[in-house]
């Protein structure tokens, strides 16, 4: 090995070239053995700390708001174990996973860090994680405490590997002031997508002089197209396979669609430029399909008063897409009783509890999430919690920053009418399946 | 960085050998950081992502031999080509920096100029502004519905397209950014280079005669070019290097990026986001190939230029 040390990584060409290069000569070492790289991690490992443990471990993250948080979680675990020495790395989101993989490849990963839905097969797949089975055989986590859609989010080939910290689901952010002025009554809970489509419409025509919109498109699937191919019956992505080639996932596309050509929202070009949230924050948008996330964008702006959600609504039934953070332990980590201790602390009631106090995140511990529920006074958050009877998890697979590329570029075609649907939707399909092959 | 005037008339040639044999193992000593460094750093990896761009590199590493198959897939990609278009689309539209450097460097090298200190600093901040900042700056002006610049030309009735989601126009948006950030470093250059003109030719010239406009062409741009092809030869790299700004102007979710790619971007799709650093070597050899080729046919140019 010639070093451990992490690599400041940018994406400038000069940077990559030297990081692979270290990376290279720890690869040639170690590339003999097996082709396919190593095997997921069978070693499920578990021993319950004792106060006197000692280690330095470090942890891994990318949300600086959520830091004050999780320091208070941190405060609390060393209480508890005055021996274990807890450091907090902090790696902004737009280089975290350039960073990780540089880590990943060269076994040093931070012992215990944050996983998202869309990396974690990557990870799981290769080993480079530990499950959590020892920890819940001995009774110290139990999923049965988590959202289950979340559960399976980070499970592998039945084997769960993390611990979802917080949820977030989908609602529509309501301005309930442009609807007043647009003369449009506010609808229920019980709507159907024929009932969003009139109201964006309606809304835009009344509102045209000053340039508002009644709804918004865009090319977040996590908020907008996953959830309406979901609630058309359709899939993204199963059993290896795309599944955007169905009549149903087409059907959830054509929504945004018809609602572009309809007028009730932004064309692509105009929510390129300006996003769907920014056209909301500037109150020249009545309904957004936002994140639960989306409340903090709201604190203290001149909207805070004027904003109500509502549930997504159905088309053939009721879905929305739950995605949650969950904290796992390097397979690789020499302290892995450390960080595996501090897993679990972190997934305990008493630091989930704190964690929704902090007001940043939902907790994803059932029971600790009231706090979240009565944060913004006048506004119903609870149905964003009521939301996870109802939710699927985000569509991931091993590698599905492949095909979320793929997505980008195929779909706006789709949105813009430059091309059917279905056409789009039928090579979105093909390319995707041979994405999913080479994993 | 300066444009390394010749030393003439260095009467040192017999001396030359037995110097070196006397200085023995010092030179090399003094070299030695630096070559190691380059070595290091440069040709080491050099080295290996030749290796790896004829194998198939897997996530976490461990290669497999596959050949020119890396090459074979991205030569066959029009995707690659578009983004040589783009690439070079921008680096020309850059290179016009420089005779507008040429002509704001003689404007501020005026005799009796005021000021002159205080707009070679307004010239040069952008080249010293974050990156990502220039670029969150440029998006609101390019903004196709609120926008200051589609807003100006609104007023002389023309309507502008949306910059940056449009193909085409979204590398033209690009690189008028870019162009305005690498003025000030031309500039820098230029103006070095003016302080080396002898004022005695244009003292000469103004006796004969000749208008401000003629000097200008006569005196001024023929002696800058040293400078000039410096400054050409330095553009055209950093030209084929475009990312940052891309990136950070476009976003990873623009409806144009398919075909606005550059080259050094279509190489980190295929190393970080598709997660193929096979191909993404093969892109990164590719890219110095034809990094190395331009700066050669500007070599030969330039002795015709600088010397003619």
């Amino acid at each position: 090995m010639t070093s451990t040390t992490a690599h400041p990584l940018t994406t400038t060409r000069r940077t990559t070239l030297a990081g692979a290069a270290t990376l290279g000569v720890l690869v040639t070492t170690a590339a003999c053995g097996g082709g396919s790289g190593d095997g997921p991690a069978a070693d499920t490992a578990y021993e319950a700390p004792s106060s006197d443990l000692e280690a330095r471990i470090t942890y891994g993250l990318w949300d600086q708001a959520q830091v004050a948080g999780l320091q208070r979680n941190i405060d609390a675990f060393t209480a508890k174990f005055p021996g274990v020495e807890v450091a907090v790395n902090v790696t902004p989101f737009s280089e975290y996973w350039t960073k990780l993989q540089t880590q990943a490849s060269s076994d040093t990963l931070p012992d215990l860090f944050w996983m998202n839905g869309p990396n974690f097969q990557l990870y799981a797949a290769n080993g480079k994680i530990a499950p959590i089975t020892g920890a819940v055989e001995a009774g110290d986590i139990d999923p049965a405490n988590y959202p289950s859609a979340l559960v399976d989010l980070y499970s592998l080939d039945g084997v769960t590997y993390g611990v979802p910290k917080d949820f977030d689901t989908i609602g529509v952010w309501v301005n309930t002031d442009l609807f007043a002025r647009a003369g449009v009554g506010l609808p229920t809970a019980e709507w159907t997508w024929d009932e969003f489509q009139d109201t964006a419409v309606r809304i835009s025509q009344a509102l045209s002089a000053q340039g508002v919109f009644g709804a918004a498109g865009g090319m977040d699937g996590q908020t907008t197209y996953y959830n309406t191919i979901f609630e058309a019956g359709g899939e993204v992505v199963a059993d290896g396979k795309s599944g955007y080639a169905s009549t149903d996932a087409v059907a959830g596309l054509q929504f945004w669609t018809d609602l572009i050509a309809s007028g009730g929202s932004p064309s692509i070009q105009q929510l390129t430029d300006t996003t769907a949230d920014q056209w909301f924050t500037s109150g020249k948008l009545a309904m957004y399909w936002g994140g639960s996330w989306f409340r903090a964008a709201l604190t203290d702006t001149d909207l805070a008063g004027k904003v109500q959600v509502l549930p997504l609504p159905r088309g053939a039934q009721q879905v929305t897409v739950i995605h949650g953070v969950s904290n796992v332990v390097s397979a690789s980590t020499k302290n892995r009783q450390a960080a595996q201790a501090l897993q679990v602390f972190l997934a305990g009631q008493e630091a989930q509890q704190q964690l929704g106090s902090a007001g940043t995140v939902i907790p994803a511990f059932n029971g600790t999430q009231g706090t979240f529920a009565s944060s913004m006074p006048g506004t119903d958050l609870q149905l964003f919690l009521d939301a996870v009877d109802y939710s699927k998890p985000l569509p991931v697979s091993e590698n599905t920053a492949a095909w979320n590329a793929l997505e980008t570029d195929l779909l706006p075609d789709a949105f813009s009418g430059a091309r059917p649907v279905g056409e789009v939707a039928g090579d979105l399909a093909q390319q995707m399946d041979e994405a999913l092959a080479d994993e | 960085m300066s444009e390394a005037l010749p030393a003439r008339g260095a009467g040192r040639e017999p001396a030359r050998g037995r110097r070196v044999r006397r200085d023995g193992a010092w030179p090399w000593l003094f070299v030695a950081p630096l070559t190691l460094g380059v070595a290091v750093f440069y040709l080491w990896p050099i080295a290996q992502t030749a290796w790896y761009s004829l194998t198939t590199f897997g996530v976490f590493g461990g290669t497999t031999f596959t050949g020119l198959g890396n090459y074979a897939e991205i030569l066959g990609d029009p995707t690659l080509y578009r983004s040589l278009v783009n690439t070079l689309l921008y680096t020309a539209i850059v290179l016009l920096n420089i005779p507008i450097a040429v002509c704001l460097a003689s404007l501020l090298n005026l005799p009796g100029l005021r000021f002159a200190a205080f707009y070679r600093v307004l010239y040069f901040l952008p080249y010293v502004a974050m990156p990502t900042a220039v670029a969150m700056v440029w998006r609101i002006i390019f903004n196709g519905d609120f926008g200051v610049l589609n807003w100006a030309l609104g007023l002389v009735g023309i309507e502008g397209p949306y910059w940056i989601s449009t193909p085409w126009a979204s590398i033209v948006a690009v690189a008028v950014v870019g162009l305005w950030s690498s003025l000030g470093f031309s500039l820098i250059v230029l103006s070095a280079g003016l302080k080396n003109v002898p004022p005695e030719l244009y003292e000469a010239a103004q006796l004969d005669g000749a208008s401000r406009s003629r000097q200008f062409r006569s005196i001024t741009v023929p002696l800058l070019a040293p400078s000039t092809s410096f400054l050409a030869v330095v553009t055209v790299i950093a030209g084929f290097q475009l990312f940052d700004l891309l990136y950070a102007v476009l976003g990873t979710t623009n409806p144009a990026l398919p075909k606005s790619l550059s080259l050094v971007y279509y190489f980190y799709r295929a190393g970080f986001v598709d997660n193929d650093k096979g191909v993404a070597a093969a892109t990164a050899m590719v890219i110095l190939v034809l990094v190395g080729l331009a700066t050669a046919v500007q070599f030969r140019l330039q002795r015709r230029w600088v010397r003619g």
